[in-house]
């Protein structure tokens, strides 16, 4: 079995990252350990410019076990974009709040190694192992607050509520496998052509959707979210919403979409129903919420909801969408936990009610806030209007009542995004001081703010990408 | 140079985009600072832009073809919108003329706005106006140029509710923008039935497409429909009857704005997008009567007001409305050449005649009544004399500017009345009696202001040099500006016209009675108004005719109209659907509202925090799908609907 190396070099890299972080924070002195997260930054940002540059590399290696094409490089770069943001916006939080422990960082590049070598995995194997590098890194990450009960509580329940999801996911596999005799998703689809199926491949698939739709947090596999989003460290909820969920889409995507396109009717109902479910359930019970991380959390299952919805179209303008949202909602989203995190630095608290005044407190914070939210509500002229009206526009023919459904609850989730807004812009601060953020928090901050606009204003070349590496999926 | 600006000429409207940014995010706090910023974008889209209409106007490919460039904005299949700029010698025209008069205009703004608290604010939204007015000029497409319109729409409201402490400036403002919007909203009707039939709104493709209406499916009906639809926009932006009553009310902005905004550019883009459309409007015929007829209509109307009004502003807004009614004739009868040519001449002595009010207001500190100043030439030499300047022009004496383009304008009406179209002469004879109107009103107001005896309770005194500068530079385009389109030397109708280039013979005849016209106006207006100290013939024809004394002055109770119409009728209306909301869609809302609020409550106690409970629904949840797929799949599958 001939390993093109051309084809991995991101992977080593970023491999060789993730072990020099760790080794090097062994050697160095206790003291000098701050310095660990301008390493991993400058080094994730080395990663970036590789898989950036290697972006006209597709091909094939290990036998069809790892794919490459222009699909995977784009959910790559999504994923390393969100690593970088987390890595550079919660450089203070992080050292308030964590600790400069010598395994955060490295666990960090290690988790976003495991997402890319589930974004590019050719068979349920290779899915296996980055799916668990991933989970594994983040139980870690989760409970990383280790004086903080919550972090504890958020650490054990993300383990034991992980550990079941890959056991049924795992299961599903091998049901998978029962059924069609390989475990390559190319000769499983050719295998599903040929007539296999039956029970056993539609109880597989079932398990499928539980464990990757576990990961993406769609209802009603969704519930551990919540507490976990909110004990979690701010820094490791904002990577486990974006960086997360988004490989797990991609894979998603790779697995049903490309993969077991034979049974789409068995699918397709059912993944349509559990993206009107999350859209319900997220947006409804984000409403009734005081804590924001925990309110983030339930419009992070809404949003699931609408992702899943270029799924349903399993077409390329589908998996477009899929893509073209996943990237703003990386930027959105790390907006709103970066706000989230560098207030909680100030003032240590996550209630919504302290937020009172933050428009005068710290002007910049509030509009970014601001926009996030309501690019997430799909407000027109912002990245998450065109974004949704990618993903509704694939499937107008045929399930209406889904896009009206979308349509209905992104109405629902002005409500509760704009109380947020409310608290900040029309109540009067309790303490008066302004917040002054630090330089790191500014420009990531900025970098959000600034995507969000100007994607939502001039969406052409992005979506030309998107529209270009979704095409690479269908035609490789 | 010239290349690189012909295909940067987006750098126009970035450039005054770019301050408004910075002096919003960085540097509102410093006054003169903000106010520097502003004035180096401008007169660096200026340069730009007389690079331009260099570049433009030394090329003769251009008279034929555009050039048009432009990059996807946002589409999908069977859809597409670009965004791009298209430069003709038209468009280059109004670059160049914009930016110089904004130019002019934000220099003396940095005197007449001094020590105003929102000093820095004002040049952010001159520079934000600056910013949409270019981009509407260059713009290639419909689309575009509709966001830009609504934006130059914007501006103007937040540059005449300027004085937020002044309640007749709130109300003027939100006048003027609920006025233009139902213009708006027919033009955007238009604009979506073009893109429905035709599929595009790219300006050159729809100019290809249009006089093959007939293959797209649409009739000469539907085509005269969108056509006067599309219209409803200029006449409310252009304030054309009867959708002018806005225009005269924004003079309670700033004066430099009403320069700026209400006399020289944003009120002529509706001409400036007619002459854009006339592709659109040449194939139907009853459309075109239409735009000379009401532009006709808005010259005569807007004049007779003009002749009993007070105040200085008001009089020179009414002008305004007039002189936009020509220019809009000029199109009507099928001119483009002539009505540019207006436009053009016309932004200069306006501008001027504007801003020279705003230094006579300056000095009387806002005493707005003509009737309580006169002298005033004595104190005020520069600005009496631009004045001067700026009446003559627009009175249509040679060789000032407005002559030039008047004339041009009744000589084409002129032609098409001689062309078989009876209505012609009934236009041409309203434009000629606006013509007399015009000098006589205008010259009332210069007599009244500059000469006859000083009122002793006024001080007044000349205006800083940042003030009187723009005023000398427009008096210097107000006096030769006209002089590039004279019939003996036409070369503006050579570059700017529509169709065929006409060549028409002067009209001897028909510019003496110009001129004869415009003299007598003056001569009228001066022995009313300045040989009789008195005013005593004046005062006693206003009492003899009474009533059409307070017809014109009370502006023919348009305002009462238009104010009885909403108190009774759509105020009636509004309190039977008022009820019917509060009741029946309240009800209904505030019922999905609770029912959402109460499900989100209900739903929030499946969240127990326990992580058995997790795993339960976890495990229900494949169990219920498993046995849903397993077995009854297919009859799910059809309840739903959708499946491929």
């Amino acid at each position: 079995m001939n390993i093109d190396f051309s084809l991995i070099t991101t992977e080593i890299a970023l491999a060789i990252l993730g072990l020099a972080i760790f080794t090097l924070g062994l050697i160095i002195p206790r003291s000098a350990r701050k310095g660990l997260g301008n390493i991993a930054l400058l080094g994730l940002i080395i990663v970036l410019g590789i898989a950036v540059y290697s972006w006209p590399n597709q091909g094939e290696t290990l036998g069809g076990m790892y794919i490459v094409d222009h699909f995977s490089s784009f959910f790559k770069i999504v994923g390393l974009v969100a690593a970088i943001l987390v890595v550079f916006g919660f450089r203070r939080y992080v050292a308030a709040n964590v600790g400069n422990y010598l395994e955060y960082y490295s666990t960090i590049v290690f988790a976003t190694l495991g997402m890319i070598v589930m974004i590019s995995a050719g068979d349920f194997i290779t899915l296996y192992l980055g799916l668990e590098l991933m989970t594994i890194s983040f139980i870690v990450l989760v409970a990383f607050r280790s004086f903080d009960v919550k972090s504890l509580e958020a650490g054990i329940k993300y383990l034991l509520l992980a550990g079941m999801s890959s056991a049924v996911l795992l299961y599903g596999l091998s049901l998978v496998y029962g059924a069609t005799g390989t475990i390559l998703f190319a000769e499983v689809a050719q295998s599903i052509i040929d007539g296999s199926g039956g029970l056993l491949l539609i109880i597989g698939l079932v398990m499928l959707i539980a464990g990757l739709g576990f990961k993406v947090s769609a209802a009603p596999f969704h519930m551990w979210s919540p507490d976990v989003y909110e004990g979690a460290p701010t820094s490791v909820t904002a990577f486990l919403a974006t960086g997360s969920k988004a490989a797990s889409f991609a894979i998603l995507i790779r697995v049903f979409v490309g993969s077991l396109t034979g049974i789409q009717e068995h699918w397709v109902m059912l993944v349509a129903v559990l993206a009107a479910l999350s859209m319900l359930i997220g947006n409804l019970i984000a409403i009734p919420q005081t804590n924001i991380k925990r309110m983030l959390a339930y419009s992070s299952v809404a949003q699931a909801g609408y992702i899943m919805v270029g799924i349903v179209a399993a077409s390329q303008s589908g998996v477009k969408g899929v893509m073209f949202y996943s990237f703003i909602y990386v930027f959105a989203t790390m907006g709103a936990f970066t706000v989230v995190a560098a207030v909680y630095n100030k003032i240590k608290s996550d209630e919504i009610a302290d937020y009172a005044g933050l428009a005068q407190r710290a002007p910049l914070a509030a509009t970014v806030l601001l926009v996030c939210m309501l690019s997430m509500a799909g407000i027109p002229l912002l990245a998450g209007f065109v974004g949704k009206f990618y993903l509704f526009m694939a499937i107008v023919d045929g399930y209406m009542w889904l896009v009206l459904l979308g349509l209905i609850m992104s109405m629902v989730s002005v409500y509760y995004y704009l109380r947020v807004v409310l608290v900040m812009f029309r109540d009067d601060p309790v303490d008066p001081t302004p917040l002054k953020m630090e330089t790191s928090v500014t420009i990531t901050l900025l970098i959000a703010l600034g995507v969000t606009v100007f994607l939502g204003i001039y969406p052409g070349p992005l979506s030309e990408i998107a529209n270009t590496a979704a095409q690479s999926f269908f035609t490789p | 140079m010239v290349e690189f600006a012909l295909n940067h000429a987006w750098l126009v409207p970035l450039l005054p985009a770019l301050a408004f940014v910075i002096i919003v995010f960085l540097t509102q706090r410093w006054k003169r600072l903000s106010s520097l910023v502003s004035i180096t974008a401008m007169l660096g889209s200026f340069v730009i832009a007389s690079i331009i209409a260099y570049g433009v106007f030394t090329n003769h490919e251009f008279i034929e073809k555009s050039l048009v460039y432009s990059l996807k904005w946002f589409g999908m299949e069977g859809f597409n919108i670009n965004v791009g700029v298209m430069l003709d010698p038209t468009s280059s025209m109004m670059l160049f003329m914009v930016s110089l008069v904004a130019s002019l205009i934000q220099i003396y703004s940095t005197g007449y706005m001094k020590g105003d608290p929102q000093y820095s604010l004002f040049f952010a939204y001159l520079s934000l106006f600056g910013a949409s007015m270019l981009g509407l000029i260059i713009s290639s497409n419909l689309l575009q140029l509709f966001v830009m319109w609504e934006l130059v729409g914007l501006c103007s409201y937040l540059l005449i509710g300027f004085y937020t402490f002044k309640v007749s400036a709130r109300e003027a403002a939100k006048k003027a923008f609920m006025t233009t919007r139902i213009g708006d909203f027919g033009m955007l009707l238009g604009i979506l039935f073009l893109q429905i039939k035709f599929g595009t709104l790219d300006l050159v493709e729809l100019a290809a497409a249009i006089p093959m209406f007939e293959q797209f499916g649409v009739s000469l009906g539907l085509l005269t429909l969108i056509a006067l639809l599309f219209f409803m926009g200029p006449v409310a932006k252009s304030g054309q009857f009867p959708l002018h009553v806005w225009l005269p009310d924004a003079m309670e902005g700033p004066t430099p704005v009403s320069a700026l905004i209400h006399a020289a550019t944003m009120v002529v883009a509706g001409v400036y997008l007619i002459g854009r459309t006339l592709f659109l409007y040449v194939q139907v015929p009853g459309a075109m009567e239409v735009v000379a007829a009401i532009g006709a209509f808005t010259a005569l109307f807007a004049a007779a007001i003009a002749i009993t009004q007070r105040e200085i502003k008001r009089i020179l807004a009414y002008s305004t409305v007039s002189q936009l009614g020509y220019m809009m004739l000029a199109l009507g009868v099928g001119s483009l050449s002539a009505s540019m040519f207006h436009l053009w001449t016309h932004a200069f002595f306006k501008a001027l005649m504007f801003l020279a009010a705003g230094s006579v207001l300056h000095a009387l500190h806002n005493k707005a009544d003509v009737w309580d100043m006169g002298g005033l030439i004595k104190k005020m030499p520069i600005t009496g004399w631009t004045f001067v300047v700026g009446g003559l022009a627009i009175a249509g004496i040679p060789p000032f500017a407005g002559f030039w383009s008047k004339d041009e304008i009744l000589v084409v009406t002129m032609e098409y009345a001689k062309h078989g179209h009876a209505l012609g002469y009934v236009l041409f004879g309203m434009a000629a009696f606006t013509a007399f109107l015009t000098a006589f009103y205008m010259w009332r107001m210069i007599f009244l202001t500059f000469f006859g005896k000083e009122k002793a309770e006024n001080h007044p005194h000349e205006s800083p040099w940042s003030m009187t500068a723009p005023l000398i530079v427009l008096a210097v385009m107000a006096s030769i500006g006209g002089l590039i389109g004279t019939p003996w030397a036409n070369i503006w109708g050579e570059w700017i016209n529509f169709g065929e280039v006409h060549h028409a013979e002067p009209a001897l005849g028909l510019m003496l009675l110009s001129v004869i016209l415009a003299l007598a106006g003056i001569g009228l207006a001066y022995t009313l108004y300045c040989k009789d100290g008195e005013k005593k013939t004046a005062r006693k024809l206003a009492e003899n005719y009474q009533s059409l004394y307070q017809l014109s002055y009370n502006k023919f109770y348009i305002d009462e109209v238009y104010a009885w119409f909403t108190q009774k009728i759509v105020d009636g209306t509004a309190r039977v659907t008022y009820y019917f909301d509060i009741y029946f869609v309240d009800g209904i809302v505030n019922g999905i509202a609770a029912v959402t609020r109460g499900s989100g409550k209900g739903l929030r106690y499946l969240q127990t925090g326990s992580m058995q409970t997790y795993a339960l629904v976890f495990f229900l949840a494949i169990l219920v799908i498993t046995v849903v797929l397993a077995f009854g799949s297919p009859s799910l599958a059809s309840i739903m609907g959708g499946v491929k």
